[in-house]
């Protein structure tokens, strides 16, 4: 089913593509000189990443469309991220409860997708999960010195991984795509992925002095059918502003 | 067909051991152990493959073309870049004159104080494994270091500083 495998490709390549946007628009903000500098790489993977993706999502798609016109020339409707990496920065501990949340599920899928019966997809997930598992490690490292350090800091990322809590939900629940990747072997069982996850999550927040929501808590969807929550069509404004205004310019 | 190998791929290693990295330029692309292979397609083709690695590394297209560049310059005009992802590219594969080159111009050399922990499992938190890292400082040889930032002015380094001679310094990420 090329159609499924090209829809779960740009899934992968979306969440990249979204997320490393969203990192980049800190670039020259940061709070420090080196959140500034992690930020912006962590961004350069997702987006060395999200190429690869885009590419193989392309070649399948046979229509003639390269990695730029999947990111550049493609509306909201059509993008295919979770909701979770499209909410806007906020304050620098909602930035870092988006990255945490992400980055854990990140790894998990990464690893498992390492065992893809599409080698094309193990080779990119082989390379990518070395870089994401900085990722992770890093924006844990984070939220357990926010949440253990001031009251400030505590009740800020608190706070922040509350409010998120709800677009996590999406990460975890198959729909007919996800289903037939998993059928075929190219893509792991999603909901296998929660309990690692939940585990892994709880640690940090313990650690963190913080407090896990409700297991069962609403959760939103959307994304990955292509129904957004409004803050992804003002990103994408910005980042294809250019190809848009100036149809096929280059450096 | 013309069989009309214009250098043995020996001669090519040896070029390409010339191919500075842009943005490390004392060590070469082979030192960087991103040069996976070298062969002749049909006897014509130079295909070189590499290995990008960092997935989003800036360098990664202008080391495919400086390669290029020192192809064509010896009149090998018939040639190919090759990206291979997999095996995925490892600190491991630095060349050994690569890791003294990078420590005398002031970068410390991957550490293999934590080549068992290669593979990072995250149910581990990571501030103690990072604890656990020795790195010596390139400029005095101090092991009384300590890490500033995991990310550094490119995506294969981290910054760290020396407590003992105060200075700052880079350090090359073992991947």
């Amino acid at each position: 089913m090329p159609d499924q495998k090209f829809s779960y490709l740009l899934r992968l390549a979306d969440n990249a593509t979204v997320l490393s946007q969203r990192l980049s628009e800190w670039c020259g903000k940061g709070p420090a000189l080196e959140e500034d500098m992690a930020l912006s790489n962590v961004a350069l993977d997702l987006l060395g990443q999200a190429r690869f993706w885009y590419s193989y999502a392309g070649e399948i798609e046979g229509a003639g469309r390269d990695e730029d016109a999947m990111a550049f020339l493609r509306d909201a409707h059509d993008f295919r991220n979770l909701l979770l990496v499209e909410q806007p920065n906020g304050t620098y501990a909602d930035t870092l409860a988006r990255q945490f949340y992400f980055d854990v599920w990140h790894f998990l899928l990464l690893q498992k997708l390492t065992a893809s019966t599409d080698p094309r997809i193990a080779a990119v997930a082989e390379k990518s999960l070395k870089e994401v598992s900085y990722h992770a490690r890093r924006s844990g490292d984070l939220v357990v010195r926010l949440g253990d350090g001031s009251e400030q800091s505590h009740a800020m990322m608190q706070a922040a991984l509350d409010e998120l809590w709800m677009y996590t939900g999406e990460m975890f629940q198959p729909d007919a795509t996800d289903e037939a990747m998993a059928a075929q072997g190219i893509a792991p069982d999603l909901a296998s992925l929660r309990a690692p996850w939940l585990k892994h999550v709880g640690e940090v927040f313990s650690e963190a002095t913080l407090v896990l929501p409700p297991e069962n808590a609403w959760m939103q969807k959307g994304g990955k059918q292509g129904v957004h929550t409004e803050h992804l069509g003002y990103l994408l404004a910005e980042m294809q502003f250019l190809q848009r205004a100036y149809p096929g310019a280059t450096w | 067909m013309v069989s009309a190998v214009l250098a043995t791929t020996d001669e090519v290693w040896t070029w390409l051991a010339e191919v500075a990295d842009p943005e490390i330029p004392v060590i070469s692309v082979v030192d960087l152990g991103i040069v996976r292979d070298v062969i002749w397609s049909d006897g014509q083709e130079c295909v070189v493959t590499v290995t990008p690695t960092y997935s989003g590394c800036p360098a990664t297209q202008v080391i495919s073309d400086s390669i290029s560049d020192a192809l064509a310059s010896r009149g090998i005009t018939q040639h190919r870049i090759e990206i291979q992802l997999s095996p995925a590219w490892t600190t491991d594969w630095l060349s050994e004159s690569g890791r003294q080159k990078l420590k005398a111009y002031g970068i410390a050399p991957p550490s293999h104080q934590r080549v068992g922990q290669q593979v990072i499992d995250i149910s581990r938190l990571s501030r103690k494994a990072d604890d656990a890292l020795q790195v010596p400082c390139p400029n005095c040889g101090s092991v009384h270091t300590r890490m500033t930032s995991q990310f550094g002015s490119t995506p294969c380094k981290a910054l760290y500083r020396c407590d003992d001679c105060l200075e700052p310094f880079d350090y090359f990420k073992s991947h």
